[in-house]
């Protein structure tokens, strides 16, 4: 078993409302310093067995067909080191 | 009998009703699509309804686009079968690519729920002929994620190519860059708009019957067609006909 992270983000240019809503939010709360807040989401895959070159391709196509739409947003694909070094 | 306009009734959908009446109201013929349909029942049009398909879960439409009835509905949208996406219709046809661009969060992050006025820019589309270019009307629009966002070269083009089909007229409702509320593919079959005409087709219910003009637009891009495929084959027979005749 294998954790696969695929972390999605909207593109710079792309406006990010639920972003904007927390960084207004943070002052208020007393949280001073936080210049910028941009939200996106993280997907961790659970994957059996190994996670080869080729698997990890596909599970990239995966990320760029649902997971993430590249119109809008950019998305990273990586395996979490924990999971790996566990072999669990 | 008039032309059988399809409507998608996806998980979640909300108007698929509102779309099949319209189409009635109209005086074409409304066929209702399944999801999980692998054809489409002969239909001339498919209308995608407004609603919160897959709760939206991922992304407006994101879950949607991947459905059965959609492999059919693409094939014969790129064959020139006219498509409209309405609301989470539009996000469903921005997520499958036939049209340019995404949907996101209204920008100031509140559901909008409004009788909004809009000037249809295109009628060169199947399913706006039946408007004056530069006509203004109002249909309802409501949602909490019509922002529409493009890159700016996409936005330039969709500007060049007369692809703006209607764009909100007085505050932008939505934050949509340029002001966008629809927009057409390239052949002007596929079109896609996040306000609601299937709202406005009756005074009863709704601010007026502009919405009407769409699917009247169809219906005679669709019989136009008819007339033509008829002459044509009547033709064909004349011919056939003389050359039995000289032989």
């Amino acid at each position: 078993m294998a954790r696969v992270v695929v972390d999605v983000m909207l593109k710079p240019e792309i406006l990010d409302p639920q972003g904007q809503a927390v960084a207004q939010a943070l002052p208020r709360l007393g949280f001073d310093g936080v210049t910028d807040v941009r939200q996106g989401k993280r997907f961790e895959l659970e994957i059996e067995g190994e996670v080869t070159e080729e698997r990890l391709a596909q599970l990239r196509n995966a990320a760029e067909t649902l997971l993430a739409n590249p119109v809008i947003e950019e998305f990273t694909v990586r395996v979490e080191p924990w999971a790996r070094a566990s072999g669990s | 009998m008039g032309p059988r306009i399809g409507v998608v009734t996806f998980p979640g959908s909300l108007d698929d009703r509102d779309a099949a009446r319209a189409v009635r109201l109209a005086g074409g013929e409304a066929v209702a699509l399944w999801h999980g349909d692998e054809d489409l029942r002969g239909v001339d049009a498919v209308v995608l309804p407004g609603g919160f398909s897959y709760g939206d879960y991922l992304r407006c439409g994101a879950i949607a686009r991947f459905t059965p009835v959609m492999g059919p509905v693409l094939e014969r949208a790129a064959d020139g079968m006219p498509v409209l996406g309405i609301c989470n219709g539009f996000q469903v046809l921005c997520e499958a690519h036939l049209l340019p661009g995404a949907l996101i969060r209204n920008d100031h992050r509140k559901f909008n729920c409004v009788d909004q006025a809009l000037r249809v820019e295109s009628t060169d589309t199947v399913w706006t002929n039946a408007f004056a270019s530069g006509q203004d009307i109002v249909v309802p629009l409501k949602n909490g994620e019509g922002g529409y966002v493009a890159d700016d070269a996409t936005l330039d083009r969709l500007e060049g190519e007369g692809r703006v089909v209607v764009r909100y007229v007085g505050d932008n409702p939505n934050g949509s860059y340029r002001g966008i509320a629809g927009i057409a593919n390239e052949r002007g079959n596929v079109v896609g708009l996040m306000p609601h005409p299937e709202h406005a087709v009756a005074s009863l219910t709704g601010p007026g019957t502009d919405g009407l003009g769409f699917f009247a637009s169809v219906l005679t891009a669709l019989l136009h067609d008819r007339e033509w495929e008829t002459t044509r084959k009547a033709t064909d027979f004349t011919h056939d006909h003389e050359t039995v005749a000289r032989a």
